[in-house]
């Protein structure tokens, strides 16, 4: 996948060249396996319109049911411009017709993306069939309702002194065959882009996406305008192809079957909607006319369907993929071995935070993080209880408590992950209560999570450059053509995330194939490549061997220098060693604060986490 | 210009269906609450219980007989297809759990048109309770009062099961914990099975039932499952007293705006969707748990 490459350097234009190639060549071999040229232009437009679909679901995650309603928008705007609307110029028809679906891709995604997972599934399905009823009934004078609209002119380009006509089949060919090239180049571009990366991890980790600082909603919403756009220009050329803009592009088993040749083909892919659309159909032609199987084509590609899912996972293309991988895996390389043994290598030197694009007010010795009564209860249950804590600009701070005494849940406030129930927290002098999560990481202020929420399908500096994105464009920003290696500071700054950490040598290693200690390291580079100046880490030691947690410990320490850090631990030995002052919560509630050995010593600290030894031994 | 007597009777209409939205909506809604998997098959499960029914009706002439056998035809089929494959999908993503079940759903109303053909078919009112009734105000066909009678006695049922019984509350449990259910001992895979079964007989109940009020036919279960969103949506996913309150309202909502254009039904049970989406995501009675 895709994935795997991030913020690598590509060959360019060779995925491009092949596609224009594959595109000039396909008239003249297709006619002699037997290919209709209708047969050929469908498939072309249903891969244009899957591309865009599979920005939305294979590279996003978002599963929609609805993209009929915008390849219908799309394709009765066109329609009508060049019919009832008496509109001669067929291009810029088209162009109206996407725009429109764009524009109702926003509204629509406004409303469905206000939930996730299934319920966003539930939603597209009611919306498209909202819009089936509304072309059918309260808009049949300008969609013609149940006829359709007829008479839509054959594709025409006006150059000026010549106009150039597409009248059918083959000759139509060109005409589509441009647009799915236009349309496969810009989604490959926007995948590759930084949007692009940032979608893809959103599908792997919308959790981890949001709390590295990037605009989760934003670009989900993003990703369904660009999927309507390509559904509005898809139905635009179905309207052209077929001299006749039907009503049914409107049904619910429009979208259904784009979902299913998406997943035959392979989602995540962009080839995948175009291989699928092409299985579909000419199994239909071979089924309907060769087998003589009537109208039962559809049961035997409805079971073909299941199979697949329940077996070939990544579909048609994945499967080569995969099949491609195993095979370059098995020739051996020597470019692909050094150093596998993983050392945690804690550079001394150039520990310094890299350079931050932020511009953060520049405030003197005053506390940077500040937080008066701060209170959290679930139902019931208190978890935090007026809890007043400040911390120093460049103090280490430590941060115990036996279990269940919310040290988890005070750092998840802090965060903005939860919302207090009363209290104030003040983050450079700025009030942050009730922000995001994702607003509170921009401001500088985040933190590593106590159990791992990495993108589990990336590499290690896809990872790490997932993070470093939100911090050099913040969180929200179109650049859906850009580059990731354009990206000024950016490479720099992952390359000394990935140093500072100690996994510069797995950099181009998948999370899956990382040991647990590795895991660990990632996870606090996640947390640093935003370049917080306030980081927060929930138990870094936890889960490690000794010996990890020796160097962990030692990896800490480099990070420190010229940061301001909070650690919670139950490891005390070793948080002992790390910071300048600890803070002692039990139940909820703030017990003591002082330097390590005050701590050590103090007789309500002993108390609080001994106290049941001393009753045992009472008795 | 509606009069007094359409307006009751389109309240009346309202009820009958928004008891049967609830009733599948119920299935949909436990399935989801306690698998994690929304089934997309669900309308298509509808339908084939209502194929079911016809049939056994076609060969005993019993209504009675024809809504056990689409019942239990149901139940097994929910069982077997469990086992079989929704079991294969809990540990895959959503996304996968969707496209399984709508191939799934796929194939039953492929089947369906393959033996039965595209037609509509009509499973007659049962003698006890066919022809007209006066109300006194109004006449109303007297099997769709009894409709109302009959699901409401199936919703009891099902409450009965999910809210008394050792089984409901594995399920309720597993609902708003699985890992705890499961931590605590219980074959929580045979609970799944069963509730799968459970949730698919009250969508084949639901389709016999419903049969003689609209005549039957393969792809009726699309617009069924799109209303069944719609429901579940507006009540809480995982939510059963949500169902049947969502179906109420979407009943209701459906059959009064028809009264004035049935266009505009579709549309105006979505602005209820959209409505409730913007004030209140979880739904009306939205339980925690599952998200």
């Amino acid at each position: 996948m895709n994935a795997h490459r991030l913020g690598t350097t590509q060959r360019r234009f060779v995925v491009e060249g092949l596609v224009a190639l594959a595109l000039v060549v396909a008239p003249i071999v297709l006619p002699m396996l037997g290919a209709a040229p209708n047969t050929v232009n469908r498939i072309l437009v249903w891969g244009l319109f899957g591309l865009g679909f599979d920005i939305l679901f294979g590279y996003t995650g978002l599963l929609s049911f609805g993209q009929s309603a915008l390849y219908g928008t799309g394709g009765m705007v066109a329609a009508y411009l060049l019919t009832k609307g008496g509109f001669p110029h067929v291009v810029a028809a088209l162009t109206i017709g996407t725009l429109a679906a764009a524009a109702v891709g926003y509204l629509v995604g406004l409303i469905a993306l206000r939930r996730t997972g299934i319920y966003f599934a539930m939603i597209t399905v009611a919306i498209a069939e909202v819009f089936f009823f509304l072309e059918f009934n309260p808009l049949a004078e300008w969609t013609g309702g149940e006829n359709g609209l007829p008479g839509v002119p054959v594709p025409s380009i006006d150059l000026g002194f010549t106009t150039v006509v597409f009248e059918s089949g083959w000759q139509q060919y060109p005409f589509i065959a441009f647009w799915y090239f236009v349309g496969f180049v810009v989604a490959l571009r926007i995948v590759r882009s930084p949007v692009g990366a940032v979608l893809l991890a959103i599908r792997e980790n919308p959790l981890r996406a949001a709390a590295v600082g990037h605009s989760v909603h934003g670009y989900k919403l993003a990703a369904f305008v660009i999927a309507a756009a390509y559904a509005g220009l898809a139905g635009g050329l179905l309207g052209l192809m077929q001299g006749f803009m039907p009503p049914d592009a409107f049904m619910f088993h429009t979208s259904g079957e784009l979902v299913i040749q998406t997943a035959i083909g392979g989602s995540g892919t962009l080839f995948g909607p175009l291989v699928g659309a092409a299985v579909w159909l000419f199994l239909q032609d071979f089924l309907q006319s060769t087998l003589n199987m009537g109208a039962s084509w559809k049961l035997a590609l409805g079971i073909v369907f299941v199979l697949l899912v329940c077996f070939l996972r990544r579909g048609i293309v994945g499967a080569v993929f995969d099949l491609l991988a195993r095979i370059r895996r098995a020739i051996p390389s020597d470019a692909a071995a050094p150093g596998r043994a993983g050392r945690a290598r804690p550079a001394a030197a150039d520990a310094a935070p890299a350079v931050s694009l932020r511009r953060r007010p520049a405030l003197g010795d005053g506390p940077i993080l500040e937080v008066k009564g701060l209170t959290k209860h679930y139902g019931g249950v208190l978890a935090n209880t007026d809890i007043d804590f400040s911390v120093r600009r460049g103090e280490i701070r430590g941060i115990i408590g036996p279990n269940g005494a919310g040290k988890s849940t005070f750092f998840k406030m802090l965060t903005c992950e939860v919302p207090p129930t009363s209290g104030r927290i003040v983050f450079e002098g700025r009030d942050i209560t009730g922000k995001s999560v994702t607003e509170v990481c921009q401001l500088g202020l985040t933190k590593s999570y106590q159990v791992n929420q990495l993108f589990d399908k990336l590499t290690v500096r896809g990872n790490v450059t997932i993070a470093a994105l939100a911090e050099r464009r913040g969180e929200f920003r179109l650049d859906l053509l850009a580059r990731i290696r354009h990206i000024p500071g950016l490479e720099a700054q992952v390359a000394h995330t990935l140093e500072l950490v100690g996994l510069a040598d797995r950099a181009d290693t998948p999370v899956a194939e990382l040991a647990y200690g590795e895991k660990r390291r990632l996870e606090v580079a996640l947390a640093l490549a935003a370049s917080p100046s306030l980081l927060l880490l929930d138990e870094p030691l936890a889960g490690m061997s000794p010996a990890e947690r020796v160097e962990t410990v030692k990896l800490l320490r480099s990070i420190a220098k010229g940061r301001t850090m909070v650690i919670i631990d139950h490891d005390m030995d070793s948080l002992f060693e790390l910071v300048g002052r600890v803070t002692v919560l039990q139940e909820g509630r703030l017990l003591v604060e002082g330097t390590p050995e005050e701590i050590k010593n103090d007789p309500v600290v002993q108390e609080a986490y001994l106290g049941g030894m001393h009753a045992v031994e009472g008795t | 210009m509606i009069t007094w007597g359409t307006f009751v009777s389109q309240l009346f209409n309202g009820l009958a269906l928004g008891a049967l939205l609830a009733l599948i909506s119920s299935g949909l809604t436990i399935i989801y609450g306690a698998l994690g998997v929304l089934n997309l098959a669900h309308g298509a499960m509808f339908m084939l219980g209502g194929y079911a029914g016809y049939v056994a009706y076609a060969h005993t002439g019993s209504f009675v007989a024809a809504v056990v056998a689409g019942s239990v035809f149901m139940l097994v089929l929910g069982v077997v297809l469990e086992r079989l494959v929704i079991r294969h999908f809990y540990k895959r993503s959503p996304e996968d759990q969707l496209l399984v079940t709508f191939g799934l759903g796929i194939v039953f109303v492929e089947v369906v048109r393959h033996f039965f053909g595209s037609l509509t078919r009509t499973l007659p009112s049962p003698g006890l309770v066919s022809g007209i009734t006066n109300l006194g105000f109004m006449y109303y066909p007297t099997y769709r009062l009894a409709l109302v009678g009959i699901v409401a006695l199936a919703l009891l049922a099902l409450f009965l099961l999910l809210y008394k019984t050792r089984l409901g509350m594995t399920v309720r449990a597993g609902i708003e914990d699985p890992i705890m259910v499961d931590s605590l001992g219980i074959d929580i895979g045979r609970v799944l099975m069963l509730v799968f079964g459970i949730g698919a007989m009250a969508a084949g109940f639901a389709g016999v039932v419903n049969a003689p009020v609209v005549s039957i036919a393969p792809d009726m279960g699309e617009a069924i499952l799109v209303q069944t969103f719609v429901v579940v949506v507006i009540g809480g996913v995982g939510s059963f007293p949500g169902a049947i309150l969502g179906g109420l309202i979407a009943g209701e909502i459906v059959s009064l705006t028809s009264m004035f254009d049935p266009a505009y039904s579709q549309i105006m049970l979505f602005a209820a969707m959209t409505l409730v989406l913007v004030l209140r995501p979880r739904g009306l009675l939205g339980v925690k748990g599952r998200e």
